[in-house]
């Protein structure tokens, strides 16, 4: 595919992100009941991985751990050779939450102002930040501030922040759960081309099947909390909602998640 | 149809059209209140022309006293100096409580100090401390800058201090996201994101301040006591239309804080939306 030809070398020997026999506690005073319970995958650069699971399930967790928002009480996260891992740009994340924008920067100094922080002068971070504007069609909407904007192009804004911080992974955490189906089909779509031809690597949440199997290379599907890998599902080239391999792959991803969900139900 | 064809009132979305005989009158805000501060006058004026002006003199009268007071430069300078310490003491608190409120969020004894603060002082009026500040500074402007800041830094500590409490959490792991630590994290996110709530605490120690910057001057008879010293000078020889004029010139004053408020929401966190606008 198109999404390695850039990054063909780096593949080759070690994985981006690698998680082993990791384990999280939830809240600081009850590790015993844990939210993460043994999970280990692998991620390469310019994948495209989702994790997949019932809701509350650990996906979420997961993820801050890897954006080293949290810690976690066993195993190792190892991104990029390292194993300390504290927040940083180089692992950007887009939230589901819509008040994830400065609400008192506009669209364009919500992108720019990150790059500022990272050391990039003024005139440098707004002809990026309008580059990556551009990239996700908010150019009209660059002066606006967040609480003008619809719901879809928050995200949009949220997206084209962390690919302006040149991360080396993509961490998204169902980013499009809130938004309306029309919207969240356009922003696929849209989102699939940036990935295409920014080569990014994602990491990225998700409860939808559909999403899962749009937007993924490989599908990890968790088990319900706390949560195990279930099985890795490879789905790369699988895009379109109409042909064979969709629906196959639909099917197996739908009975993986159904035991999941019955087995929630029943206890 | 009223709603959006009256300007003024769209930016007030809460009343939903319950008041909406009073909308057809669509007059700007500063018109129907001049009016309505013209009546209440003509009202006064028809009172001491019908009923006598021994101790309530008429609006033409304060308005010459006034007049005068002002062209004279006595009053004015008074006014001016008053809001000019008032400006100062605020400063000066909001600054405080900034570095009280950021010792509160990051350590236990901090945030101690800040409780205990509040618990103890709150119920003291800033104006008891007057006298031991006149013992200390004597009748001078320091006086009445140190009560100011006494009486701003608490409500702007307390709002602030809520103000970060409430902050979102997401935003929160943005800023941890970019890399933000310690004092940047504080400025850049922190702060403008607790802005609604330090405005709140500024206005609020502002009312209480410039209370007690008038009492100052009524009671004690502290130099820049502004407005009211004026009307404590007149108070003692009994000029009614000064009396009067001083008062004005005390809600003028208050007007015009006020509008700079209201200016400074519409700048910041009204336009940012994290605020609804008022009339």
């Amino acid at each position: 595919m198109f999404d390695a030809d850039g990054r063909e070398g780096m593949q080759s020997q070690y994985p981006l992100l690698s998680m082993e026999a990791v384990r999280i506690g939830y809240g600081s005073h009850d590790k015993t009941n844990p939210a993460v319970e043994d999970v280990s995958f692998e991620v390469w650069a310019g994948e495209k991985v989702m994790l997949l699971g019932p809701s509350g399930c650990g996906k979420s967790t997961l993820l801050k751990a890897i954006a080293g928002f949290i810690r976690p009480d066993g195993g190792v996260v190892s991104f990029a050779g390292r194993e300390d891992l504290r927040p940083g740009p180089d692992r950007a994340v887009v939230f589901q939450e819509s008040d994830q924008l400065f609400p008192w920067r506009t669209v364009m100094d919500n992108v720019a102002y990150p790059l500022r922080v990272m050391g990039w002068g003024r005139d440098e971070s707004e002809e990026k930040a309008g580059w990556y504007l551009k990239m996700t069609s908010l150019e009209d909407a660059a002066y606006h501030f967040p609480h003008q904007l619809s719901g879809g192009m928050k995200q949009r804004t949220a997206i084209a922040r962390a690919l302006a911080l040149d991360p080396l992974v993509l961490l998204m955490d169902e980013p499009f759960a809130r938004l309306d189906a029309q919207t969240r089909n356009r922003l696929h779509g849209e989102l699939n081309e940036i990935v295409l031809r920014t080569h990014m690597t994602v990491v990225f949440v998700t409860r939808s099947l559909q999403e899962a199997l749009i937007l993924g290379d490989r599908v990890v599907v968790l088990r319900r909390a706390p949560a195990r890998v279930k099985d890795v599902v490879d789905v790369s080239g699988v895009t379109d909602p109409d042909s064979e391999r969709f629906v196959c792959s639909r099917r197996q991803l739908r009975k993986l998640l159904a035991d999941e969900i019955d087995g929630g139900r029943s206890l | 149809m009223n709603s959006v064809e009256s300007r003024q009132d769209t930016v007030v979305p809460k009343d939903g059209g319950k008041d909406s005989r009073l909308r057809q009158v669509r007059l700007p805000a500063t018109l129907r209140y001049a009016m309505l501060l013209a009546a209440l006058l003509g009202l006064w004026q028809i009172y001491v022309t019908f009923v006598g002006q021994i101790s309530l003199p008429g609006p033409l009268d304060v308005a010459g006293a006034l007049s005068e007071g002002w062209s004279g430069g006595r009053l004015a300078a008074a006014t001016w100096m008053t809001l000019g310490t008032l400006a100062l003491g605020m400063l000066i608190g909001a600054m405080i409580a900034v570095l009280l409120t950021v010792f509160a969020a990051w350590t236990r004894i901090g945030a101690d100090l800040l409780a205990l603060l509040t618990l103890t002082l709150y119920s003291v009026p800033a104006i008891a401390l007057l006298p031991l500040l006149i013992l200390w500074f004597d009748t001078s402007p320091t006086s009445l800058v140190v009560v100011t800041v006494c009486s701003v830094t608490l409500p702007t500590a307390i709002n602030l201090s809520a103000g970060l409490k409430s902050v979102n959490p997401t935003i929160m792991l943005v800023g941890q996201n970019l890399g933000l630590r310690g004092w940047g994290m504080f400025s850049a996110v922190l702060l403008p994101a607790a802005l609604p709530h330090a405005i709140s605490g500024l206005r609020a120690g502002w009312a209480s301040g410039w209370r007690t910057v008038i009492a100052a001057g009524l009671v004690f008879g502290v130099a820049g006591g502004g407005p009211t010293f004026f009307t404590n000078d007149a108070g003692d020889f009994l000029l009614a239309p000064e009396l009067l004029a001083g008062l004005l010139a005390i809600a003028f004053a208050g007007v015009l804080v006020e509008a700079t408020f209201r200016l400074l929401e519409r700048g910041t966190v009204v336009q940012w939306g994290m605020k609804v606008g008022r009339e």
